[in-house]
């Protein structure tokens, strides 16, 4: 943190021949290689505060600087060629194949043909792009095509910021689900430094590292880490707008791995079978988890044990769902109200047992 | 003697040939001069939308001059000679020309625009690399108008001395060659007019690959 990449100062845009300002005094900063989301309600100048950065809109007042120069000191062609660009309706060039919008940039800025054609081929493994593809127009690809089509565009000479106004706003929604998994993907390797508009707050929380919460005439309400928005919403206006189910909301953005899980009944296939019945009795659950060298086996309940002397003269069962470290804890969850036993078996890489989670260990991080 | 004198033709197919090649060419140098003329007003009208009416005002009073007039109005100042012609052939293609490419460069999607510009395209790069190539279709056919409407109206100019094919007809009339003459100057300026919006249509074709592939979609 601390290393500014993009820094709005007190910026205002008004328009001619309009009453109000699209932006009345912004002032934002967005860190190096950090995805910020602008979210709100239309007409809060989020879209127009984007396109202050590079220029397409020239603010009326205020600076705003990329790497520390002011952008209205530099040539805006030059400007925008160091950012890539993706929009809603995404803007292929329908008379250029996808090989070619893709180079669209490198070929302006010179690059040889063996280097662009390397480029595209690699861009296109990286979105997933079918090679047959690069040589076919933008209308006969699906929305999703086009959609990735974009974004390997825009990051064609591996700029250092991106700049996306609804960038998945325009397909369905599993494909958008499916478009943000892969960007997330892309972004977490590359790290670039990109300003995301949206007013989808679900998209917000998904994408943002920090959102910029904003109301009528670029008002910023809030900027903070998604979980810190829905955990303590600044005003009224956010909390309107985070919606219901903030808890739950909250609950998808924080791993299991970032809380204590408990460590529940275990016995190992050498024990006796009547503390392995104890255990059942006493601990709540109606069975025992099996662990051999901390991997685990499975679970037995008394029914299991009946006449026998040792857990391992038992064949124990195997929990039907488990979760793992890198989940949220939204799927832990699902997988304690969908399960047999009522607990999210936490495992790690090789059925190594972590411990569980019950209903109310997640509902106290709800609460929190 | 009847009026099918394949015997004339047979022995003047020299005259018809030169008839034809001139008015080829007549027709040429129209269409040629007249995307001289009209391309840069057209590219004006499209980056300074205010003078887009004055242009269509003037290149459509040209347009609605009858061709005979304009002609005779012309001999005085310019004789009887190919540029009286091409003043008048080029004036009445301006306004088809120019209307097309103004439409077509008008035509380019807003975010195609948008994109192009935020990608570091300078306002002439947008122009010649973005707004003109996706134009072309509705150019072209621009230019086929104008060039079947050019191949008619040079018949007229036989009036001033030139004519092509419209001199073969026009002899026809005055008894200077026998009847025939009149079909087959018909015959072939009609050929020719079929055969240029071929041509052009097909050079349309080939320089546009991406509106054949996606007809459906640039139709709407």
């Amino acid at each position: 943190m601390g290393d500014t990449m993009i820094s709005l100062r007190h910026v205002a845009k008004r328009f001619p021949g309009t009453r109000t300002p699209a932006v009345r005094d912004l002032s934002l900063d967005v860190d190096r290689g950090e995805t910020v989301v602008l979210v709100g309600p239309s007409g809060c100048g989020k879209t127009t505060t984007m396109k202050m950065i590079n220029r397409l809109i020239e603010p009326t007042s205020g600076t705003i600087e990329v790497d520390g120069t002011d952008v209205m000191a530099q040539d805006p062609v030059r400007l925008r060629r160091g950012m890539g660009y993706v929009i809603q309706s995404i803007g292929l060039m329908p008379h250029r194949t996808v090989a070619q919008n893709i180079a669209t940039v490198p070929r302006l800025e010179g690059w040889d043909d063996a280097r662009i054609d390397r480029r595209v081929r690699e861009l296109a493994a990286t979105l997933r792009l079918d090679e047959e593809l690069l040589d076919r127009y933008p209308a006969e690809l699906s929305g999703g095509q086009r959609q990735r089509v974009g974004v390997a565009r825009a990051l064609a000479v591996d700029p250092p910021v991106m700049l996306m106004d609804e960038p998945f706003a325009a397909v369905d929604p599993i494909v958008r689900a499916v478009l943000q998994d892969q960007f997330l993907d892309i972004q977490r390797r590359l790290r670039k430094t990109i300003v995301f508009v949206t007013h989808d707050i679900d998209e917000a929380i998904k994408m943002a590292d920090r959102i910029a919460i904003l109301n009528l005439g670029g008002v910023l309400e809030q900027h903070a880490p998604p979980e810190e928005i829905l955990r303590e919403p600044a005003n009224a206006f956010v909390e309107e707008f985070v919606g219901a189910e903030r808890g739950l909301k909250r609950l998808a953005l924080i791993k299991v791995s970032e809380i204590d899980v408990d460590e529940g009944p275990v016995v190992s296939p050498e024990d006796d079978a009547e503390k392995a019945r104890a255990l059942i009795r006493d601990g709540g659950f109606g069975w025992v988890s099996v662990l051999e060298d901390g991997e685990l086996l499975g679970w037995v309940d008394e029914a299991m044990l009946e006449g026998k002397a040792r857990v391992s003269d038992a064949t124990p069962r195997r929990f039907s769902a488990y979760v793992t470290a890198e989940d949220s804890l939204r799927q832990a969850l699902d997988s304690i109200v969908t399960s047999r036993t009522n607990v999210a078996v936490v495992v790690t890489e090789g059925q190594r047992y972590r411990g569980i989670l019950t209903l109310e260990r997640v509902s106290r991080e709800i609460v929190s | 003697m009847s009026f099918w004198n394949w015997e004339w033709v047979g022995t003047h197919l020299d005259l018809i040939g030169e008839k034809l090649g001139e008015h080829l060419w007549l027709t040429l140098l129209a269409v040629g001069f007249g995307l001289v003329v009209s391309f840069p007003l057209a590219i004006l009208a499209h980056r300074r939308a205010r003078t887009y009416p004055a242009i269509t005002w003037v290149t459509g009073l040209l347009y609605t001059i009858p061709s005979l007039a304009l002609f005779a109005l012309l001999v005085p100042f310019t004789g009887l000679s190919t540029l009286t012609a091409e003043i008048g052939l080029v004036s009445y293609t301006l306004l088809i020309l120019i209307r097309n490419a103004v439409t077509g460069l008008g035509g380019t999607p807003e975010d195609v625009k948008e994109a192009a510009r935020a990608m570091g395209y300078s306002e002439r790069g947008v122009l010649w690399r973005v707004e003109l190539p996706l134009a072309l279709p509705v150019i072209v056919a621009g230019i086929r108008i104008a060039t079947v409407t050019t191949i008619g109206l040079v018949t007229v100019t036989a009036l001033i001395g030139k004519g092509g094919l419209g001199a073969l007809m026009l002899g026809g009339f005055r008894r200077l060659y026998p009847q025939i003459a009149i079909l087959v100057g018909v015959a072939l300026s009609v050929a020719l007019a079929v055969a240029a919006d071929r041509v052009l249509l097909w050079a349309q074709r080939a320089l546009t690959p991406w509106a054949r592939r996606t007809r459906s979609v640039t139709a709407t």
